[in-house]
């Protein structure tokens, strides 16, 4: 589904991924964690050509993501993003933010599209909501209307980058309830986060990144066990201060 | 004759005022042509002077700053003679009010490229990248996303600038576009009386007191909304 | 190709309109020296003014500042020099260029002070205030820096349009550098001059302009 080789990405002179292989198979939740720095964000970001990966090769479904033949903006419609700052569009509302896309990309009607984006408010629980400016509100809708807005694109793949970090515990949960929904409903994600329990509830694998490499991958029971990579278990015990 | 009544005599003679009404009136119509012409022209290749800049294509932004500066330099007067006087004699022959409408749309363009500039720059760059995690193309992006944004900013800047570049279409009397300020001076001086500059004066109080207020009154409100 | 370089780039010609050109600029620069300390002044009472507690006074400027936004500069310029002779009041065409541009100026330096004021939120007086310090003092010290600060690429932005309306006294045959150069246009048939003069100008304000610009971004971001 997913399959990412030797991904190499340098700023300059530094080199933040220093070839990072990961594959993600079909309706499975990768959880990525590591310390800050440690280039979680960038390879979220490469993976939707937000960055330009420096070297090494992105397959999406089987078409080589870094091909100056695939059309970009058909890929990213399928790689949905969510991003820790929301980036709900203000001057719209909640619907207008979810059927945009639908709209402009996909040139639906708009009562296609108000549909669609209905259904995909309801999915996050927000469908009373559908007449809210972001400003009118709460971190947490905002983050669900964010979901919402990349689930109506129907992705394959949803990437998130610390959906809930900008969130305060209480909101926070809405916001994992809403993911962990997306997840028994078989989407496949991958997932920037400190959220550890969600992690151990949801998570098929949980990827330890540091400096730049994947450390160790595996299911949640051995990171999260006493057979976890040292630095692994370092990083946890620090997070758990 | 008492003072005042001389007052009265000199700047707001009845009979003046009859006789050359219809010719302020005539002068108003022209600026109202010009003014409208210069607005429309100028914020919409201002627009599009920005929107191209966002491609952010090293030459031609260069290019757009150049033309943008030298249009903020200049003395509008300045260009206006320029123009006037001097593209006849290398065979460009164009009549007073294009070359009115053509220098104050260039000038209101280049204020205005830099204001809608400042206002898509002032777009984060997250809602970029959420339109461009949807699918959309840059120039899709630009146009749902970013502008509205932006131009809700440019508001009030533009209409400021709009009203102040609006009213130099008075520099039109130096080459002899009869509006207002043209019909008022003609006026006086075939009259020997100050009546008509003060109609003349009156006519673009009566013009743009109310864009002023307008202006003001958008001011306050997209001040508030930002808030 | 040549026709355009002829008629817009002479250089002979240039050469022999320089002495009366840059006279016109010596004339430029002293109706700047006088209308901008003036300006700035007269926008600092407007704004000043505005604050205080007579309603009258309130209404009256904000009446006053909306006449002024609405003629434009050139017809304040005419009525001025070819109107008050009719009230027996002569005045040399330098005078009636000062006043005409000091009016026009101030209400516009009034409002850019007044949205500098008003950009000081007020908790910055209440807790100046706190420290025992007076009004005047807390104005001085805390309010008129950050004011400054918020409003600084307007200032300069006024002050740039200032220089540019002086070219309007040209019109009233005051000898600045606009009418010098049109003068020797007019005798010339040529347009080389007001060239000139648009580089004399491009060579005062276009770095201001950029300067002016990169601090409207960098206060936009
Ligand atoms: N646009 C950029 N230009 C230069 N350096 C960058 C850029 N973006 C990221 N970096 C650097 O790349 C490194 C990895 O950043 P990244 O944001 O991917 O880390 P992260 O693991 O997401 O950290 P965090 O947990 O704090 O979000 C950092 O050292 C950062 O300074
Ligand atoms: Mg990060």
């Amino acid at each position: 589904m997913l399959d990412i080789r030797a991904l190499r990405k340098t700023f300059g002179a530094v080199e933040v991924l220093k070839g990072i292989d990961l594959k993600v198979a079909r309706q499975e939740l990768v959880f990525i964690i590591g310390p800050s720095g440690s280039g979680k964000s960038t390879l979220l970001r490469c993976m939707n050509r937000l960055e330009e990966p420096s070297d090494g090769s992105i397959f999406v479904d089987g078409v080589d993501l870094l091909s100056p033949k695939t059309d970009i903006n058909l890929m990213r419609r399928k790689l949905g993003m969510v991003f820790q700052s929301f980036n709900l569009y203000p001057h719209k509302n909640a619907l207008g933010n979810v059927t945009l896309a639908l709209r402009k990309v996909l040139r639906k009607s708009a009562a296609e599209a108000e549909a669609i984006a209905m259904a995909a408010l309801d999915r996050v629980g927000l469908k009373e909501k559908a007449g809210n400016f972001p400003s009118q509100l709460s971190g947490g809708q905002q983050q669900r209307v964010a979901i919402a807005r990349a689930i109506a694109l129907e992705p394959t793949v949803l990437l998130f980058d610390e959906p809930t970090s900008a969130l305060d515990p209480e909101l926070a949960g809405s916001v994992l309830a809403a993911m962990g929904d997306l997840k028994k409903a078989g989407m496949t994600m991958v997932v920037v986060s400190h959220e550890m329990r969600f992690a151990r509830d949801f998570a098929d694998r949980v990827v330890f990144m540091e400096n730049g490499e994947v450390v160790q991958d595996g299911p949640p029971a051995v990171l999260f066990g006493p057979d976890a990579h040292p630095r692994v278990k370092a990083f946890l015990s620090e997070l758990s201060h | 004759m008492t003072g005042g009544s001389l007052f009265l005599e000199t700047f707001f003679n009845p009979t003046i005022i009859a006789r050359y009404l219809p010719d302020i009136l005539k002068g108003m119509l022209v600026t109202v042509e010009v003014a409208a012409c210069v607005i429309v022209t100028g914020i919409a290749l201002g627009l599009a002077l920005a929107v191209v800049r966002s491609f952010r294509l090293r030459a031609v932004n260069f290019l757009i700053i150049v033309l943008v500066d030298v249009l903020r330099a200049l003395p509008p007067l300045v260009i206006v003679l320029i123009v006037y006087f001097g593209l006849p004699n290398v065979g460009i022959t164009l009549p007073s009010f294009a070359v009115l409408w053509l220098v104050l749309s260039l000038v209101l363009a280049a204020f205005a490229e830099e204001v809608f500039w400042a206002g898509i720059v002032s777009v984060r760059k997250g809602q970029w990248e959420a339109g461009r995690c949807t699918g959309m193309t840059e120039f899709q992006t630009l146009c749902w996303i970013v502008l509205p944004q932006a131009i809700r900013l440019t508001v009030p800047p533009l209409t400021n600038r709009t009203i102040a570049i609006t009213k130099n279409t008075a520099l039109g009397t130096v080459i002899g576009v009869p509006e207002i300020l043209n019909q008022a001076t003609t006026a006086q001086s075939f009259s020997g009386s100050a009546t008509p500059l003060m109609m003349g004066a009156l006519a673009y109080l009566v013009l743009f007191i109310p864009v002023v207020i307008v202006g003001r009154w958008i001011e306050t409100r997209f001040a508030w909304r930002r808030g | 190709m040549d026709a355009i370089l002829q008629q817009f780039f002479n250089l002979d010609i240039m050469a022999q309109a320089a002495p009366l050109v840059f006279r016109g600029l010596g004339m430029t620069l002293l109706v700047c020296c006088a209308v901008i300390p003036l300006g700035l002044v007269g926008g600092l009472l407007v704004a000043l003014g505005s604050r205080s507690h007579s309603r009258l006074l309130r209404g009256l400027l904000a009446g006053l500042i909306d006449l002024l936004r609405a003629l434009p500069p050139l017809v304040l310029l005419i009525a001025i020099s070819a109107g008050l002779p009719f009230a027996g009041i002569r005045l040399s065409p330098f005078a009636c260029v000062t006043l005409a541009l000091f009016l026009n100026t101030s209400a516009y330096y009034g409002e850019v002070y007044r949205a500098g004021l008003e950009s000081v939120p007020h908790g910055q007086w209440e807790a100046a205030r706190c420290t025992g310090m007076t009004a005047w003092q807390t104005l001085v010290h805390v309010v008129i820096p950050q004011a400054v600060r918020n409003v600084l690429p307007d200032l300069v932005s006024n002050t740039v349009e200032v220089v540019k309306l002086t070219s309007l006294a040209s019109v009233v045959a005051l000898p600045e550098m606009l009418y010098s150069a049109d003068m020797a246009r007019s005798v010339t048939f040529n347009s080389s001059p007001i060239v000139l003069a648009a580089l004399i100008y491009l060579a005062l304000l276009w770095p201001v302009v950029r300067l002016m610009s990169r601090l409207e971004h960098r206060l936009g971001t």
